[in-house]
């Protein structure tokens, strides 16, 4: 009675606000128990991404799936609320808008290509969402919103190189990618660190660029042999993206390109891309990555026969982005369960330095730079379309988010603990860039 | 000299096998078991040093478990017995036993595990077996051997080489060794055989003269630089040849993906932006006969490129009685329609079929190259397409001027009114008209699988090539798309290696829309009666 006295003697628009919150505050309190925690995915299930990306949005649902059946996340089941943005870059923020405002989404896993992440990103900082991350990329960024289960450059590129190098002898290195932001920047990454660490001379290394989808390979992989056979042991190093490595490996079995003669590591093909591929001419090609299926493993053969049964599929094939979300969901289970609600800022403290196990039989640890630790597996292509390990680090990599081998990010680090929270600490100068860092970074990187 | 006598072992390889396998001791089956395990390791360290322990004992298997090795063939039961892996049976292997030869039937994949390899040790393997193989009684494998161990050649293997030569019947065996002996001589100093090497392409005689170039032996050095010298002139030559091919090759891709919008667009007129799909499903009728002759890739491809040019002939037709027809006249409205079309293909093939590409085999005898010389192979597959290309052009060019078709589709384009009032049925011309080129395109996708992915996107990758080189060579002419498409491909092939793929594309596009400026029918323009429109 007290309350409404006091509502009666203050102004309307008080005793209105006051009406409404404590409505608000009942139908929240009532809801909570039954309410369930949605689960945002934004990858493409159509266009030309379509084909690596519609896989992932099946792993979430599957994890969702398993995470209900042992009881849902804090009490309430969870949601998968899953939205179509068609390989279309625009089209990311703009869904990614929707998730977060429309549908209040707690937690997003999405995206593929960093074009499209790099399209997102302003959205999840304005509207202070969550966004797990899976794929490997080029790393010169770290941001508040954004947690990076993929590898960065540390954890695949720079690794690789390193065992052509030591175990291989190899001594000239063609640098061969598709023409946009990823290739670009890690071929910049190596072709520094190939001439800073290893000393390997100007001459020794060529870079090429083609465009997506390219399809004509004949003159790059005639100048590529005529590159390796000049007396000392050569590697292509590829970037090459999706489709356009169906013929690029078509024409390197044709033109008898060996890989006794000049092993191709690849960064982007996985066992999905070689489903597509007869792989009896490119066995003893490499690829590096934090994940393969062949790994033998209890926990990997659980993932991998959970998948298939959730597929209905017995031939359906796992890869490392796949790996990662696995990764990125179980942590983001764990944030939640020690933050006791899924309140972004809440999570977000809460991730840092939590441990689950990953599906090669070691553990990933969220780092305080949102990126996680992985070991690096380096496979040699098998004739079933397999990899087999030949090579792997001995324990596993921490993620770095600014690259050591370039200038302007060299003295970066990102750090999202207090007292220093931020993404782009210079530890020179002692400040915080902000998004000006960022800005600098990409300038002296010539983007 | 362990090698030197396991090689003149191996001379009496052929007689000892048929004396030893039958009368296996168990005692021989020990030491042979024991190698195998030497194997079995983890590190691929030991492995070298089994492979090489296996090498020079004189086990006469040891050809069989290296071959078998290098193929993942040689596995391990779980009893820890080894086998070798000689074919399928469904999910099982089929198996044999590696000790005693002795057939031992199915076995399931998951109670085997193969001896894995790495790059090092296959470049191992392959030496050491064509070590053995030089020996061979088999032709092939002592050719193959030759060519293997061109700059391969060590002290030991330099000692017998002479001797071995000098008996050595094959033409072709004996100038590879010698090739190589040669290489191994510059190598070690030798003036006299720098001659050798002059003229010849191989890299790895190329390699050793550079470094005898950069020899204190100012003799030794100076020859070398001439030898080079006289290489680097064949060798321009021979790299024109191999940029001229690969100009043709592309060419004769992008004819045969034009060749039909030439009919459809350059004869009969009209603006078809399915004609990628068209190509595209030719692609996927290559893929669905695969399909349906499993284990016989050369003859489902034979048999796709009939199959091929009635699916999309059909669809054509379809496409023309049930959207063009109607809009005679109408470019615009044409141009938007068989746009929609295109994508409600795109989207059937993926929902019908799936997003993800498709894989088509390339059968045996298109995979590979010729090697005309050392230095210059021309690959397999482009060299087929490149006579298929020709052959389809053939064909186009016969049934426009020869046949009674051919001659109603001329009259008609040309003037229609006059043709129908001499008595030809116009739609039923116009029908089949779009049928063919439809048809055509459906070939170019027949050939395309062999040299893309076949996915849901192959079309879109070749309509705008398609209509560029119909506009280029003159819209309406056969031979202009012939000689535009070739042309083209050349061109881009010339300034593929200074400019980069990217700006590559980019100068052939800026040089053709500068041309078509100056000439805008195109290369060759239709002149007379018909040009009228």
């Amino acid at each position: 009675m007290q309350i409404l006295k006091k509502i009666k003697s203050g102004s309307k628009s008080f005793a209105l606000a006051a009406g409404v919150g404590v409505l608000l505050g009942m139908t929240s309190l009532s809801a909570t128990a039954q309410q369930p925690i949605k689960v945002g995915v934004l990858h493409s299930l159509s266009g030309t991404m379509a084909i690596s990306e519609s896989v992932l949005k099946d792993t979430i649902e599957m994890l969702v799936a398993e995470q209900n059946a042992k009881g849902g996340l804090l009490g309430r089941p969870l949601e998968a609320v899953v939205v179509d943005p068609a390989s279309n870059w625009p089209l990311f923020a703009e869904r990614a808008r929707e998730l977060l405002a429309q549908h209040r989404v707690d937690v997003v896993f999405g995206n593929w290509t960093s074009v499209s992440r790099k399209a997102v990103l302003p959205v999840f900082e304005e509207l202070n969402g969550l966004l797990f991350y899976p794929v490997q990329y080029e790393g010169e960024e770290s941001s508040k919103n954004v947690f990076y289960t993929g590898a960065a450059p540390n954890q695949q590129a720079i690794p690789a190189v390193d065992y052509l190098k030591n175990e291989l002898g190899v001594e000239r290195w063609v640098l061969a990618g598709t023409d946009y932001v990823y290739p670009r920047t890690t071929n910049r990454i190596l072709e520094a660190y190939l001439k800073d660490v290893h000393g390997v001379a100007a001459s020794d290394i060529m870079i090429n660029y083609t465009p997506f989808g390219h399809s004509d390979w004949q003159n790059i992989v005639a100048e590529i042999r005529r590159f390796g056979s000049q007396g000392k042991k050569t590697a292509v190093v590829s970037t090459i993206n999706g489709d356009a490595n169906v013929p690029f490996y078509r024409e390197l079995g044709n033109q008898g390109i060996d890989a006794g003669d000049i092993p191709v590591i690849a960064f982007s093909v996985g066992e999905q891309e070689l489903s597509g591929l007869d792989t009896a001419p490119l066995v003893g090609h490499l690829a590096a990555w934090n994940y393969f299926m062949s790994v033998d493993n209890d926990a990997n053969h659980a993932f991998i026969d959970a998948w298939q049964a959730f597929k209905g599929d017995a031939n359906a094939v796992t890869n490392d982005p796949m790996e990662a979300h696995f990764i990125g969901f179980n942590l983001w289970v764990k944030a939640v369960e020690k933050a006791g609600t899924t309140n972004v800022d809440a999570v977000r403290t809460a991730i840092h330095g939590l441990q689950v196990p990953n599906l090669t039989g070691g553990v990933a640890e969220m780092l305080p730079n949102h990126h996680i630790t992985k070991p690096v597996l380096i496979g040699e292509i098998q004739a079933d379309g397999q990899f087999e390990v030949v090579w792997q680090t001995p324990s596993t990599v921490p993620g770095d988010a600014w690259s050591d081998y370039l200038p302007g990010s060299r003295d970066l680090i990102s750090d999202w603990r207090a007292p220093v929270n931020c993404g782009n600490f210079n530890t020179k100068t002692k400040r915080c860039g902000g998004s000006n860092a960022a800005a600098e970074a990409r300038a002296a990187l010539g983007q | 000299m362990p090698l030197l006598l396991m090689l003149l072992l191996l001379l009496w390889l052929p007689l000892a096998q048929a004396e030893d396998l039958p009368s296996a001791t168990a005692e021989s089956d020990d030491t042979g078991l024991y190698l195998l395990q030497t194997l079995d390791v983890a590190s691929f360290q030991d492995k070298a040093e089994a492979i090489r322990l296996i090498v020079t004992s004189d086990d006469p298997r040891a050809r069989n478990w290296l071959s078998a090795l290098l193929e993942g063939n040689l596995q391990r039961e779980r009893s820890g017995r080894f086998v070798l892996v000689e074919g399928t049976s469904g999910r099982d292997l089929l198996v044999s036993d590696a000790l005693s030869g002795e057939a031992l039937g199915a076995i399931n994949r998951r109670d085997l595990s193969r001896i894995s390899i790495n790059n090092p040790l296959r470049n191992q393997l392959r030496s050491a077996l064509a070590l053995i193989d030089l020996y061979s009684s088999d032709l092939n494998l002592r050719r193959a051997s030759a060519e293997r161990l061109i700059g391969e050649v060590d002290a030991t293997l330099a000692a017998v080489l002479p001797d071995f030569l000098d008996e050595e019947t094959d033409r072709r065996v004996h100038q590879r060794l010698s090739l190589a002996l040669a290489i191994y001589r510059v190598e070690q100093g030798e003036l006299a055989a720098v001659e050798q090497l002059s003229g010849s392409l191989h890299s790895r005689a190329r390699v050793a003269l550079t470094r005898a170039q950069s020899s204190d032996d100012a003799q030794l050095s100076e020859a070398a630089r001439q030898a080079l010298l006289g290489i680097e002139q064949k060798l321009k030559l021979n790299r024109a040849a191999e940029t001229l091919y690969f100009g043709l090759s592309m060419g004769s891709v992008l004819v045969l993906a034009a060749i039909g919008l030439a009919i459809t667009f350059g004869v009969m007129g009209v603006i078809n932006m399915a004609h990628g799909e068209l190509i595209m499903l030719g692609a996927y009728t290559t893929w669905a006969m695969q399909q349906l002759l499993p284990g016989q890739p050369g003859l489902a491809l034979l048999l796709s490129i009939p199959a091929g040019f009635m699916v999309a002939g059909l669809t054509g037709i379809a496409i023309e009685r049930g959207v063009i027809q109607f809009l005679k006249g109408r470019p615009l409205e044409t141009l938007l329609a068989t746009f929609g079309i295109s994508l409600i293909l795109q989207q059937l093939v993926r929902t019908v079929i799936s997003p993800l590409n498709r894989t088509v085999v390339t059968p045996e005898w298109m995979s590979g190259s010729i090697a005309i010389n050392d230095a210059l192979s021309l690959t397999l597959n482009r060299l087929y397409i490149m006579a298929f290309a020709l052959l389809v052009f053939a064909a186009l060019i016969y049934i426009l001027r020869r046949t009674r078709l051919g001659l109603e589709v001329r009259a008609v384009t040309q003037n229609r009114n006059m043709a129908r009032s001499m008595g030809i049925r116009a739609t039923r011309v116009d029908m089949l008209t779009f049928g063919l080129g439809s048809g055509v395109a459906g070939l170019a996708g027949v050939a395309l699988s062999q040299l893309t992915n076949v996915g849901p996107n192959l079309g879109q990758a070749y309509i705008i090539d398609s209509f560029m080189v119909v506009v280029f060579g003159g819209v309406g002419n056969l031979w202009g798309t012939l000689v535009a498409g070739m042309s083209l491909g050349v061109i881009n092939q010339i300034l593929e290696p200074w400019a980069g793929a990217v700006l590559a594309k980019i100068l052939v596009l800026v040089f053709i829309i500068l041309f078509i400026q100056k000439r805008p029918r195109g290369l060759f323009p239709q002149k007379g009666r018909a040009a009228g429109d």
